[in-house]
Formats: structure tokens, C-alpha cells, sequence
């Protein structure tokens, strides 16, 4: 479930995300539980086994409204007793009373956005918190009651230092956070970040004001490549030290508290989006919500053809061959890669009858191995795993 | 319109540099006789082809006829033949001054002589043309006409004084233009009753029509049914039309006799069968000799031409074909390369030749091409007595069986003003340059006389001559003939293979100097791959540059947030089409672009 509002985009950002007003909050937290009302009678058979509540902010909304929301849910959707419940907050926009409300409606799951332990990195990122508010909120959380907590990292920040990174690592693994999601930066097209360190600095296409283009380019330089596969060794190597295993590309867990929703986007559990843009896979297909919010908020989505047209963008049914295809480039995400017993089982096909000569390509150039009945990426695999995973692509 | 009586006809072309108002005055002229209407005229009505505007300059030579009803009450038809104003056409233009009694020399009077045009002026000299000049652009506040009809009278000898003052943009005093030609240019002579002789200036390839011959009839008469015969190339056929050139049109008479312009079709399906300089004749009654001054059109520049998408040679070979029907110069054959696939091996007349073509190619027929270097054709004189006219360096035979080898050089005259005569002397000299000598055309202008070899100049050395003179150069050349040199072939080695597309032969001496930079270059062409890859320049197996692509270190999509699949399943398929505008070269991908940066080396 998605909520597109933020106190303040930061400047890396490319998520469909955006400061909204109390009034556009309302708005759409109305047009929500309509949706959710909306979408649930089409999906009755389903049972829900994990939910994520992801942005933007969540916790931005208003506690009455995200309370509204979150009962709306429990109405309409089988939640499972064991189901895992996340939802994601940031840091300075969440209280102890909104916490225990969340909690009071069944979330289970806190994910932190800090991004880093060093206030002038985070400033540089253009966020709004600083560590020592980090500190705060992770202890709200704490005291709430949540013994499954997250918390995002982000490396090659810019004029972020292998020493500096450490030291992130050091101080958030030191709260014994259940889970850490570690990404490296990557400058996205449309975002300032890219205007500034993009191919070429064009600072013309935006509209910024004098202030916000001068603060933009006085930011320092990236880390350099070497620095930054330094900076993603070290967080493998230390994580692994303080007691955290490598479950996914860019996430890592204490036993058994591997993210369950994540591991559903790569082994082909269905899921179903709420809210502006939301992606969905249900009954072997793909369509998302409308990420216009003018669209979604006036939509009248009782009536099927609103509804089909708001919420079934870009509709696809998936063939046999996409779902292989998925299977394999999402699958390979997973540190313990594909099973192919798994594979056989979903498509009556060997593996090796559909994807032989790949994996032969692939285990040559020392990018894939073959351990206990799965197929997974080599740590060069990962570096590069673009590039595996599009050679699964027909 | 009834026969014209000679001493009406008129017949002459424009001489100028490349953008002194040449075609401007040329419609000013069609204006002011009134063919066409102001309502009627383009901008610019000879220059009939997008890419000749786009570029400034007339490409193909094409003719007008006017009638001008000079103050005395007579009309007088003016054939107005224009000249094609690059180097590349040098034997284009000597065709159609040949086609001429007179040229109306322009100049601008801001600018002054430029090379160009003293080497067309003296050509048309050669010919025996009567030329006057016309000074332009007198409305410019920068015009010092005064300076400039010194510098005519100094430089080029021809008097000036009672130069038309014009400005063809705005019209101002072009009937003084046109009184100047019924009074300076002479009628055309010979003899109606003779046996026919007619030159060939041009022709274009019409699909409803076949092959439009363009001529000038110096003696006898051509008319409808005659049986003719293309002296050089020996085609006989039976004229169908003929005619005179409206603008933009053609008008089909009864007959053209001596000093005549006009075109005639017979149904010839192919221009090389009506080569320029080539006389016409009349089969049944021929004349005793040819016309003189005709050359057999040679290719001066070589390149691989290869369509970026394999699947479109076919594409690739109709479309020259199609262009080849309408220029004679352009000649192709097919070739392979490892690297490439299939393609073609093309020859121009020089380079500017070769980009209009290439142009034509993506513009017209919608094609995506991969070029190799531009070459020159070598002359491999080898061991055993075989003598080579080597146009693909990649068929340069072993060194060992090479007793020497031979390379086009050029004369060549620079004209530029005396601060910039170092900086253009220093190019001149990295080129291989012989310095023959200089003049002062006046105080502030010399012209600089070189030998060049002809590879040193097909690359950019315009541009460099450009760039090194503020843009006060000008440039003419004609080849000169063939000279002995120490030339070896470079070889480029990707990841250790060598790519033959990319191989060019060099002088021994700027061997180590383009390896190097060539190396230089690609190294930032070649996309990181995920092995280090070695880039080194080869002279007969030794390495004489290494260059080195780093190892791709990461390529990873770290997030994917929300379950969004279907946009990350498109960025890793637009990753796998982008491989696709690659070329496999061992297991190297090389970008199309790649094989371009070559021809760009000497950007400093």
C-alpha cells in the first residue's frame, strides 16, 4: 500500500512521491478505503500472509486517517493471524502515540528510513532528520513494542568516506535493528541528483530557485567506483561479522527475520497494490494504479469502468514464458537462487531444457554457480547482475 | 520559340566563393528577366536539392535559360550554367566552364578573393572564357569595394573598374548585371551545317524519362530521331526529346543547333553511359574528333560503407544503386569484414563527396551506417612485378612481398591572411607538406603554395585549416600525381584480435603518433565490459600503443520497490537492446560509433 506524501522529497529520490497538504492527505485516505472496499470484493478467495505500507512517508498521515485506513484493510481483506505487517516510517515525523495506534491495528513491522549515521550526509542526501532524531524515533519504536524492526542504509552518498560508511554501519548495527536493507546510491534520470551527477550537469530543466541550484552543485563529488565496491564489500563482510546474513542483493536479516514480503516479489507470490501507483500481480497478471493523483482521487471507483481504468493500467497477462523469464531474473535476487526442483514443479519444463545454454554461459564466465539444486549468482554474478539477469531475457 | 539566331545566345556561368552570393544573383537574374514571377521564385531556385541548401552549396551543376529584353528592344537568351564550388567537383567545373563563352565573376566586397575562386577564375581563363567581375554585397557597412577591385586587378589581371556595384539581396543595380552580359560575353560561334559535336555537362537520371543528357552543341544541329553516339563510351542511341532548361523544367524544342544549351533524352537507362566531357555526335554523320578535355572520373577517397543493422544490406545496395543512377562518380563494390559483416567498399571524389552521399544514404533512404575510415587508393608496387591499386587496407599484402608503395599527392594552394601564415605553415607541415612558395596578393594576404599528400588532407584538414586561421583560409587542391613513400599499415587489436574495419594505412613516420591517439580514443568509445580489455596499435605485429578498458565493475539495479517487475523487467531489456547496436568482435562489443572516432583524431 502505497502513500505518496513527504514533508520534502529528498534529492536522490525517484519514487512517486511528493509534499502534499492536510487537505490532499483527507483526500486520499478517503479515496483509499474506497479502493480497498473497491478492490477486496474482486479478490475474495485470497488470504493475506504480509502487508506493506511503503511511500513516500506513511507516517506523515494523520493517526486518525492511517487508523481509518488500517481498519479499512482488516474489514475487507482476510489478514492472516500470522501475517507480517510492515509499515515504513521516517524519522521526525513519527510519535510514540502514533506508534501504538499502528501497533493497536496489528503492525508488526517497523522500517526505518536513515540512510546514514552522519548528519552532513544526510543533509547532502536532502533529509529532513538528523541522526540524533533517528536515535529518538528508533527508541519510540522500541518502547512501542516492535521486536521486528528495519532500518535503510544508503552507501556511496556523496563525499561519503569507506571510514564513514563504517562508521554508519557500526552505530545502527550497535541498536541490533532484526534487518538491514543496504543499498548502493544510484543516480536516476528526472531526480536533482542526476541534474548534477547524471552524464552531463544540466541544472537548465528544473525549476529551481537560486538557493536550491546553489546548494545542489556545492554538494561534494560521488565516491569514486573503487571507493564504492569498497564501501560494498565492507558492508557484506561487516554485516555478516555482527550476525546478519545476506538473504537478498541488498537486504540482510538476523535468523528468521528474513522480510517475507520482499522474498514474495522474487518467487512469485502474488500480491495486489493499493493506492496511487501501486503494482499488482494477481492470477498471472501485471497492471498498476494510475500514478496520476488527480485521476486516482476523483475516480469513481464503484463503477467498473472507472475502475478498470484507474486501477488495470497497463494490463498484462503474463505467458508461460514471461513467468519463466520472472522466475529466473527474479529469483536470481535471492543469495540461495533458484531452485530448480522449483522450476520444474511451476512449469512441468527442466531447467535445464529451457535456460541450459545460459546457465552454461553464465557458469563459464564464473557469474553463476550450481549448489544443492540451485542455481545462484557468484559475488562477481552480483556485482553485475544486470547484466545476468538480462541474459535470461528472450 | 523559333531558332535563335547565334548572335542572341549568350551562354555563361557564375563564378564565386561559397557564400558571395552566387546563387542569389543567379535568381536575381531569372527574376529581372522575367522567366518566373516573385510569387514563384524559392529562395534559391538552382540549388534544388534540400541538402545542397542546407549546406550552402550547389552539388550538382544544373543550367537556366532566360529571355532578357535588353534596353535596344532585342532579346537576348542567357543559358546561365552553374558550376558545382567545391574542390571535390574540380573536374565538374571545368566541364561546365567548357560549356561556356563567359563568366561573371563575383566577388564580395567585404571579403575579397579567396582561393576558390582565383583557381575557377584561372580555370576559366584556361578555357578562354571572357570574364568580368561583379562586386557584391556593396550594401554591407563592411564593403570596401575600392580594395577589392584592386585586389582583382593586381591579383587576378582582369580590369574592374567599371565593375557592376550590386547587391543581388536586395536587387540593387543587377541590371547593370545584365546589360554587362549581353555587352562583355561573347556569342557563341559555330557552324549549324556541321557534323554534330556537342559536350556533355551533366545529365540526371529521370524515372519516367531514363537519363536527361545535358549539352552544349558546339557545331552542327541535334534534333529528334537522330541516331547519336557518346564518343568516350561509345552508346548509340536515338534521340526521343529535346529541349531547353525552364527553370525547374524542361521545354522540349524541335531542334538545338551550334552554341546551343539543352538537353536531350534516347532512353539510356544509366549515367555512366553519358559521361561528363564525353561530345555527342551523330552516328550516321559523325564528326572527326572529340571534343577535348574529357577525363574518365576517378575515385579519390575509399571507405567501408555497412548498414548498422546487418539486415539491411539489400536495403543498403538498392539505395546506392538508385543513387549511383544520377552520379557517375560513385562507385561500390561489396565487401566483407570480420567486424562488420556485410557492407560495401565505396569511392568518391573526395570527402565532402563522400558525406553527402552518406547523408543521402541515412536522409533518403532511411539507412543507419557504420563507416570506416576514409582512404585514399595506394599504389603497392610488389616483389614479384604485380602492381596494386590498394583501396581496403585490410588487402594490403605482406610486408615482406612489398618492394614500395606509392601515395596520391596533391597541389595545393592556401590563401589566407599574413597574421595566421605561421599557424597555417605549422599544420602544413604536420601534414607532410612540401613548401613550394608564397606570394603576397596584396599587404595583408599571402597564398601559400604546398605539395600535400592527399591521405593527410581527407580527414579534417579542412576543419583544421578553419579552426587554426580564425576561418580566414581558403583552400583549392588538384591532384598531382603519384609519389614513392614510407607508408605501413596500422593495425588496431581489441582484446588481442585485430578488427579489420578499423586498420589504416599511415606514414611510417605518424605512425606511432595515430596508434597512440587512435587507441586514446577508442578506450573512451568502448564501453566497460566485464573484462579488462586491452586496446593496442600494430605496426606488421609489434605493438607500438596500449590502451586499457577497465573491467565493468558493477551493473546492479539495487532496489525495486513496491513489486514494480514490469519496469525493471524493461530496464534490463533495454540494457539487451542497447548490446544489440553493438558489434561482436571476439567477445568484445564494439558501439557502432566507435568505428566513426577514427575520422576524428586530429580534434586538438
Amino acid at each position: 500500500m502505497h502513500i505518496p506524501f513527504c514533508a520534502r522529497k529528498c534529492a536522490y529520490c525517484d519514487f512517486l512521491s511528493f509534499p502534499g497538504n492536510q487537505q490532499a492527505q483527507r483526500e486520499y485516505t478517503k479515496k483509499l478505503i474506497e479502493e480497498i472496499k473497491c478492490q477486496s470484493a474482486k479478490v475474495k478467495e485470497y488470504q493475506v500472509i504480509s502487508v506493506f505500507i511503503g511511500g513516500g512517508t506513511p507516517s506523515i498521515l494523520g493517526i486518525d486517517d492511517m487508523a481509518a485506513v488500517l481498519h479499512s484493510l482488516r474489514e475487507e481483506f482476510e489478514i492472516l493471524p500470522e501475517a507480517e505487517i510492515t509499515m515504513e516510517v521516517n524519522p521526525g515525523t513519527v510519535t510514540a502515540e502514533a506508534l501504538s495506534c499502528y501497533r493497536e491495528a496489528g503492525v508488526n513491522r517497523i522500517s526505518i528510513g536513515l540512510q546514514s549515521a552522519d548528519d552532513k550526509e544526510l543533509r547532502y542526501l536532502g533529509r529532513i532528520h538528523t541522526y540524533d532524531e533517528f536515535l529518538k524515533s528508533y527508541q519510540r519504536v522500541r518502547m512501542a513494542g516492535f521486536d521486528n524492526v528495519n532500518v535503510d542504509l544508503i552507501s556511496a552518498i556523496p563525499g561519503q568516506t569507506l571510514e564513514s560508511w563504517k562508521n554508519t554501519l557500526k552505530k545502527v548495527t550497535m541498536l541490533k535493528p532484526e534487518h538491514l536493507s543496504a543499498y548502493s546510491l544510484i543516480v536516476e534520470r528526472g531526480t536533482p541528483y542526476f541534474d548534477r551527477y547524471g552524464e552531463q550537469v544540466n541544472m537548465e530543466n528544473r525549476s529551481l530557485t537560486l538557493e536550491e541550484r546553489n546548494s545542489l552543485m556545492s554538494l561534494p563529488e560521488l565516491p569514486d567506483e573503487d571507493t564504492e565496491r569498497e564501501m560494498y564489500y565492507l558492508t557484506q563482510e561487516f554485516l555478516n561479522e555482527q550476525g546478519y546474513e545476506r538473504y537478498e542483493i541488498s537486504n540482510y536479516s538476523k535468523n528468521g527475520y528474513e522480510c517475507r514480503h520482499n522474498i514474495g516479489y522474487w518467487t512469485g507470490v502474488e500480491y495486489l497494490g493499493l493506492g496511487l501507483g501501486a503494482a499488482s500481480y494477481i492470477n498471472g497478471c501485471r497492471f498498476h494504479n494510475t500514478p496520476v493523483f488527480d485521476e486516482y482521487c476523483s475516480a469513481h471507483l464503484d463503477q467498473e469502468e472507472a475502475f478498470q481504468r484507474v486501477l488495470r493500467q497497463e494490463f498484462e497477462q503474463l505467458t508461460i514464458e514471461d513467468k519463466m523469464e520472472e522466475y529466473m531474473f527474479l529469483g536470481l535476487r535471492l543469495m540461495k537462487g533458484v531452485s530448480a526442483h522449483g522450476f520444474a514443479g511451476s512449469f512441468g519444463h527442466n531447467i535445464r531444457s529451457v535456460y541450459g545454454m545460459v546457465l552454461d554461459a553464465m557458469e563459464e564466465e564464473g557469474l553463476m554457480e550450481f549448489i544443492d539444486g540451485n542455481y545462484r549468482l557468484t559475488s562477481r554474478g552480483i556485482d553485475i547482475s544486470n547484466y545476468v539477469m538480462s541474459r535470461f531475457l528472450t | 520559340m523559333a531558332a535563335a539566331q547565334q548572335n542572341k545566345i549568350r551562354n555563361f556561368c557564375i563564378i564565386a566563393h561559397i557564400d558571395h552570393g552566387k546563387s542569389t544573383l543567379a535568381d536575381r537574374i531569372i527574376e529581372k528577366t522575367g522567366l518566373l514571377t516573385s510569387r514563384e521564385m524559392q529562395s534559391q531556385v538552382l540549388d534544388n536539392m534540400d541538402l545542397e541548401r542546407e549546406r550552402g552549396i550547389t552539388i550538382k551543376a544544373q543550367a537556366v535559360r532566360t529571355v532578357y529584353k535588353a534596353g535596344n528592344g532585342e532579346e537576348y537568351i542567357f543559358n546561365m550554367i552553374d558550376t558545382p564550388g567545391h574542390v571535390d567537383f574540380n573536374y565538374e567545373v571545368s566541364r561546365s566552364l567548357a560549356a561556356c563563352d563567359g563568366a561573371i565573376l563575383v566577388v564580395d566586397s567585404s571579403q575579397g578573393i579567396e582561393a576558390q575562386t582565383l583557381a575557377n577564375v584561372y580555370m576559366a581563363l584556361d578555357h578562354n572564357l571572357d570574364v568580368f567581375p561583379v562586386l557584391n554585397k556593396i550594401d554591407l557597412p563592411s564593403a570596401e569595394p575600392e580594395r577589392v577591385v584592386e585586389e582583382i586587378e593586381d591579383v587576378i589581371g582582369i580590369e574592374a573598374h567599371d565593375a557592376p556595384r550590386i547587391s543581388a539581396k536586395t536587387g540593387l543595380n543587377v541590371e547593370a548585371v545584365l546589360d554587362a552580359i549581353v555587352e562583355k560575353i561573347p556569342a557563341p560561334e559555330g557552324d549549324p551545317d556541321a557534323p554534330l559535336q556537342a559536350l556533355i555537362f551533366d545529365s540526371l537520371y529521370d524515372s519516367y524519362k531514363g537519363v536527361i543528357v545535358f549539352f552544349r552543341v558546339k557545331e552542327g544541329t541535334v534534333k529528334k530521331g537522330d541516331r547519336v553516339r557518346m564518343m568516350a563510351t561509345g552508346a548509340v542511341e536515338e534521340v526521343v526529346e529535346v529541349g531547353y532548361f525552364g527553370a525547374g523544367q524542361f521545354l522540349p524544342c524541335e531542334s538545338l543547333s551550334a552554341g546551343m544549351v539543352g538537353y536531350l533524352t534516347a532512353s539510356i537507362k544509366n549515367v555512366k553511359e553519358t559521361a561528363v566531357g564525353d561530345t555527342i555526335t551523330n552516328a550516321d554523320r559523325p564528326c572527326k574528333v572529340a571534343l577535348p578535355g574529357y577525363k574518365k572520373v576517378t575515385s579519390m577517397v575509399y571507405c567501408g560503407l555497412y548498414p548498422a543493422d546487418g539486415a539491411r544490406y539489400n536495403d543498403l545496395r538498392d539505395a546506392l544503386e538508385k543513387l549511383q543512377l544520377n552520379d557517375a562518380s560513385l562507385f561500390f563494390e561489396p565487401e566483407t569484414s570480420l567486424a562488420l559483416g556485410f557492407g560495401f567498399r565505396c569511392g568518391f571524389l573526395g570527402l565532402l563527396h563522400l558525406e553527402v552521399i552518406q547523408e543521402r544514404l541515412e536522409r533518403e533512404y532511411n539507412l543507419d551506417l557504420v563507416t570506416t575510415a576514409p582512404g585514399v587508393v595506394y599504389h603497392v608496387y610488389k616483389k614479384n612485378g604485380e602492381k596494386l591499386e590498394l583501396t581496403n587496407p585490410s588487402n594490403l599484402p605482406d610486408p615482406t612481398e612489398i618492394e614500395y608503395m606509392e601515395e596520391p599527392i596533391v597541389s595545393a594552394e592556401i590563401m589566407v591572411t599574413t597574421e595566421f601564415v605561421g599557424a597555417i605553415m605549422t599544420l602544413c607541415q604536420e601534414r607532410r607538406g612540401v613548401y613550394l612558395g608564397m606570394e603576397y596578393m596584396e599587404a595583408t594576404r599571402a597564398l601559400l603554395r604546398y605539395e600535400l599528400p592527399l591521405n593527410e588532407i581527407i580527414y579534417d584538414f579542412f576543419d583544421a585549416l578553419k579552426s587554426r586561421s580564425k576561418g580566414y583560409a581558403s583552400f583549392d587542391y588538384e591532384l598531382k600525381g603519384y609519389e614513392k613513400s614510407e607508408l605501413v599499415k596500422l593495425d588496431i587489436l581489441v582484446n588481442k584480435e585485430e578488427v579489420d574495419a578499423l586498420s589504416f594505412i599511415v606514414h611510417a613516420l605518424s605512425a606511432y603518433d595515430r596508434g597512440r591517439r587512435m587507441c586514446e580514443k577508442l578506450k573512451d568509445e568502448i564501453p566497460r565490459q566485464l573484462f579488462e580489455i586491452p586496446i593496442q596499435a600494430a605496426i606488421g605485429g609489434k605493438i607500438i600503443a596500449r590502451e586499457t578498458v577497465k573491467a565493468m565493475r558493477k551493473d546492479v539495479l539495487a532496489k525495486c520497490y513496491g513489486g514494480d517487475i514490469s519496469r525493471k523487467k524493461k530496464l534490463l531489456e533495454k540494457q539487451k537492446e542497447g548490446k544489440k547496436r553493438m558489434r561482436q568482435v571476439g567477445n568484445v562489443e564494439i558501439p557502432q560509433k566507435a568505428f566513426m572516432s577514427v575520422l576524428k583524431l586530429d580534434d586538438e
